[in-house]
């Protein structure tokens, strides 16, 4: 749509091809592009991070839900700790506020002391059991009602989509080509061995393969001939506030956990924002991101046996996102069917949190499956710093807006998102083409208006940027038009039956 | 950085800024200065195309860029400094405002009294929570409005809009002049929230039905919207299972409701009323930061802008007054409530008169009514009360009252009721065109 031509685009032999440009593709991208391989990131949408990695907590778990030993709790543990210098190289702000589990009851309270254990188990070491005191304390708005709570320190939270800009911009840097708008139609298997994938956009000769494909990636392995796991695709939807209410909550607070998720939690967001949701309904349709009355309900009702009064009013948007369900675990390593082949697959919750270990990980498998891992001696795992006018102080303001005038317009006023920050945004590696896109990497139009004031704004500086008419510049998806021209208004409908 | 003194500042150069600007200028505030995010002054009246502005202002049918035009050329007459293209980041106590401009860069003002001008924005989809799919294709009405008027792009074919304040009214007229098949209007409430001129003119003349008492149940469409789903609601607003029916369109636009933009006064301990989402003030429109006064949207949201125009003059005056050194200073205000019938009323609060004989108050009723008394009551006793042949919460209530009748009272409030016999059937009067 705005590129150049296909066979530009997508080059006809790389040494490993990664399919799917979620945080856990891009994550594996970056890891790759330590070493001197070329790798091509297949992604069928016009942007990366469109599925799961769109619409999750955002949250970098402690890492004691899972049971001991498996991928769950061992990635969760190495994930989280990766992200500290991870965060620092690649300009993913992440914060470290805390979790809670809070407890109803007696029962629930000893469902607390099993999670501490497991914790322990796991490795984890500062979890502590509070009583109800220490916990309003902490929280003064949650429910007097609730008994006590389990507290680990070392949860943090960060936003989902920039650590997959993060990974996939370091990536590029290093080498790593991101192709969009390339959709993966089979595999070749030749003596039970990857040797090529087929795309949207032509055939791309490669030995391996990496399955990231999130929600499609039991699709993807059916491709290659291996119908060893299948994917449930498992809904989740969410209310978001405006950081006006963003102290509702200091920490992540999640309810005692169920059998089937970790349940209703109330939560900061690294921007200052609050959130409440998951629910968790299995659908049927791997692409059903509809929000249903039934949902808010449920995930209201939730968030008010932890938080008894929520700032509704304040409410400024909904989203659901698509867990992909394998089982109880992560689907991770070499494929027992095809050689070339290896899975990262089945990546829910703790998805985000483990992804860079996730990349660690599927790494090590490749090199035991043959890949020569020659390290790349060009490689650098920082990004540069791009300027947040919102986080400047009035000096630092002053020069930026002296060297290039665009950081002294302001377009997105809910969010004080400038001119010179979307345009940065939209020249970046794996710069936005997209609202969405410009909305993901530098939050213009994700504030209370939702876009009202800024998005006609927005639109022109996308146009302006990628040389294309205001008419071709999409919301996200490649049928996502906006505006047609005004000669193009006129119904095909009779006008008023 | 350059450091700027100011007698007056308005944030904002929509018609109150610009209103409250010149009644500070008159009232002898010698350094008034506007600032305006836009490359223009006029807010957003220069996206109304519509004609209708003005018949109390100025006598006169305008549209809405010929009335932001008198203002603009009545500013550059009065030698009030305007600075374009700027946005206010901060207005701190004290009245220290801090802006950005690309051409400028950052700079700060000081000044003795500051005009919170900032309008409002429109309420979301976010906000009323509509469920389904989030495709494009589905924004607010006012945005559509600058696309369609200033832009010169169309947001869809086949539209549906969803709430019938005015601006969705506006733009159903607007775009089935554009063409577009405009297929329904539906409204949650029993009523229509927008004037009863614009139901007339932008949807009866157009056969645009209105489908009162229905609410939108779930948005279609994966990419960009193919439709929505639509039920009626009960008396408690919940959509009637069993009631459900689809509509195809591929534009949805909302109007849905206005919110005064008052984050600059959030970020300190600007008091709000909670129903109207704007300050609380006095009659010299003073709110509780010292210095700071409001007017127009920001301050509550108006139907017309001919009372946006005069709340904003009280606001200037006031506010040069202020800087004069000549507004007397108050602690011990008479609060105004909104009795039976009335949803608010703006001044909230009262403080001792100012030299003026009456005092203007803003209302809005709870639910709309046919002939109707609105009263004044003072320490029980009603001291005032004026007939309506018609009362709508779309419609403003304006009362003058004289100072004499509120007097000494310590308890002082609003209501409308049914009036007691039924006056002659007549005619609601013509209002004029909703901003």
């Amino acid at each position: 749509m705005l590129e150049a031509s296909a066979s530009d685009r997508l080059p006809t032999q790389a040494d490993v091809v990664v399919i799917g440009g979620g945080v856990v593709g891009c994550a594996i991208a970056r890891e790759l592009s330590r070493y001197r391989l070329s790798v091509v990131v297949l992604e069928r949408a016009p942007d990366v991070a469109m599925g799961t990695s769109k619409a999750n907590s955002g949250i970098l778990h402690a890492g004691f839900d899972a049971e001991p030993g498996t991928w769950k709790a061992r990635l969760n543990v190495r994930g989280a700790r990766l992200y500290r210098e991870i965060s620092e190289d690649l300009g993913i702000p992440r914060r470290r506020v805390g979790s809670l589990v809070v407890a109803q009851d007696a029962d629930q309270l000893a469902t607390l002391e099993e999670l501490r254990l497991r914790g322990i188990e796991n490795g984890l070491t500062g979890l502590a059991l509070w009583g109800r005191d220490e916990l309003l304390a902490h929280e003064p708005n949650l429910s007097p009602e609730l008994v006590g709570a389990l507290w680990a320190p070392m949860a943090a939270i960060v936003c989902p989509f920039t650590a997959t800009f993060a990974f996939a911009e370091n990536a590029i840097r290093n080498g790593a080509r991101i192709v969009t708008e390339c959709a993966v139609t089979g595999i070749e298997v030749v003596d039970n061995r990857v040797t090529a994938v087929k795309t949207s956009l032509g055939r791309i000769a490669t030995s391996y393969v990496v399955n990231a494909a999130g929600v499609h990636s039991g699709e993807v392995a059916l491709m290659a001939g291996d119908d060893s796991f299948t994917i449930t695709p498992r809904r989740g939807e969410y209310v978001l506030f405006d950081h006006s209410v963003g102290d509702l909550v200091r920490s992540v607070v999640f309810p005692t956990p169920t059998k089937l998720s970790k349940g209703i939690l109330v939560a900061p967001t690294v921007h200052g924002n609050v959130f409440i949701g998951p629910n968790a309904s299995d659908i049927e349709d791997l692409e059903d991101h509809e929000t249903t009355r039934h949902g808010f309900a449920e995930i209201i009702s939730g968030a008010r046996r932890v938080v008894p009064n929520l700032p509704l009013g304040n409410a400024i948007t909904e989203f659901a996102g698509i867990r992909a369900v394998a089982g109880k675990d992560f689907v991770i390593g070499l494929s027992p069917v095809t050689g070339g082949l290896v899975h990262a697959a089945g990546i829910q919750s703790p998805g985000l949190t483990a992804a860079p270990a996730i990349a660690e990980t599927i790494v090590e498998y490749l090199g035991e499956a043959g890949l020569k891992l020659v390290p790349n001696p060009a490689f650098t795992p920082i990004n540069p710093v791009r300027p947040k006018f919102v986080d400047m102080s009035i000096g630092e303001r002053a020069r930026l807006i002296a060297a290039d005038p665009l950081y002294g317009r302001i377009i997105c006023r809910c969010e004080s998102i400038t001119e010179g920050e979307i345009v940065a945004a939209i020249q970046a590696p794996c710069g936005a083409r997209t609202m969405d896109g410009v909305k993901r990497r530098v939050r213009a139009g994700m504030g209370r208006c939702q876009g009202g004031f800024c998005g006609p704004r927005v639109t022109a500086i996308i146009a302006r940027e990628l040389g294309v008419a205001v008419t071709e510049v999409c919301k996200d998806s490649a049928g996502s038009w906006l505006y047609l021209p005004r000669s193009e208004t006129v119904s095909a409908e009779p006008n008023h039956a | 950085m350059h450091e700027f003194h100011y007698d007056v500042v308005t944030i904002g150069g929509g018609p109150a800024g610009m209103a409250a600007a010149l009644s500070a200028k008159d009232a002898g505030a010698k350094q008034v200065l506007i600032i305006e995010r836009d490359r223009e002054l006029g807010g957003i009246l220069q996206q109304c195309i519509h004609n209708g502005f003005g018949l109390r202002r100025f006598d006169k049918e305008l549209t809405g860029p010929g009335y932001a035009h008198r203002y603009i050329e009545m500013v550059k007459q009065a030698g009030i400094d305007v600075w374009l293209d700027s946005t206010v980041l901060s207005a701190d106590p004290g009245g220290i405002i801090t802006s950005v401009s690309p051409d400028k860069g950052m700079r700060v003002v000081t000044c003795a009294a500051t005009v919170y001008s900032m309008g409002c924005r429109e309420r979301t989809r976010g906000a009323i929570r509509i469920p389904g799919s989030r495709p494009a294709g589905v924004l607010t009405a006012g945005a559509a409005q600058r696309m369609v008027n200033m832009e010169g792009y169309s947001p869809g074919r086949n539209v549906v809009i969803v709430g019938s304040g005015d601006i969705g009214l506006i733009m159903a007229r607007r775009m089935s002049l554009e063409g577009a098949h405009v297929k329904a209007v539906f409204e949650i409430m029993p009523y229509s929230n927008g004037l009863n001129r614009n139901i007339v003119q932008c949807l009866e003349d157009f056969d645009i039905p209105l489908h009162l008492s229905h609410s939108v149940v779930a948005v279609h469409g994966e990419d960009h919207v193919t439709g929505i789903t639509v039920a009626k609601v009960d008396a408690k607003l919940n959509p009637i299972a069993g009631t459900e029916f689809d509509m195809d369109c591929d534009c949805l636009l909302l109007s849905v409701g206005l919110i005064p933009e008052n984050e600059l006064g959030r970020a300190h301990a600007l008091e709000i009323d909670p129903v109207t989402g704007g300050a609380v003030v006095d009659q010299f429109r003073r709110t509780n930061m010292s210095g700071f006064f409001a007017a127009g949207n920001v301050l509550h949201v108006h139907d017309l802008v001919d009372w946006v125009s005069q709340e904003a003059e009280i606001a200037g005056r006031s506010a040069a007054l202020h800087a004069l050194g000549k507004l007397p200073k108050v602690n011990v205000f008479r609060s105004v409530a909104a009795g039976d019938g009335i949803r608010y009323v703006v001044p909230q609060k009262l403080s001792p008169p100012g030299g003026r004989p009456t005092v203007r108050f803003f209302m809005r009723a709870t639910q709309p009514m046919g002939a109707s008394v609105v009263q004044l009551h003072a320490d029980g006793q009603i001291v005032w009360e004026s007939n309506h042949p018609v009362v709508k919460p779309s419609e403003m209530i304006v009362a003058d009252i004289p100072w004499k009748k509120i007097g000494a009272a310590r308890e002082i409030s609003f209501t409308v009721a049914p009036a007691p016999e039924e006056p002659e059937s007549r005619d609601a009067p013509q209002a004029e065109e909703a901003l």
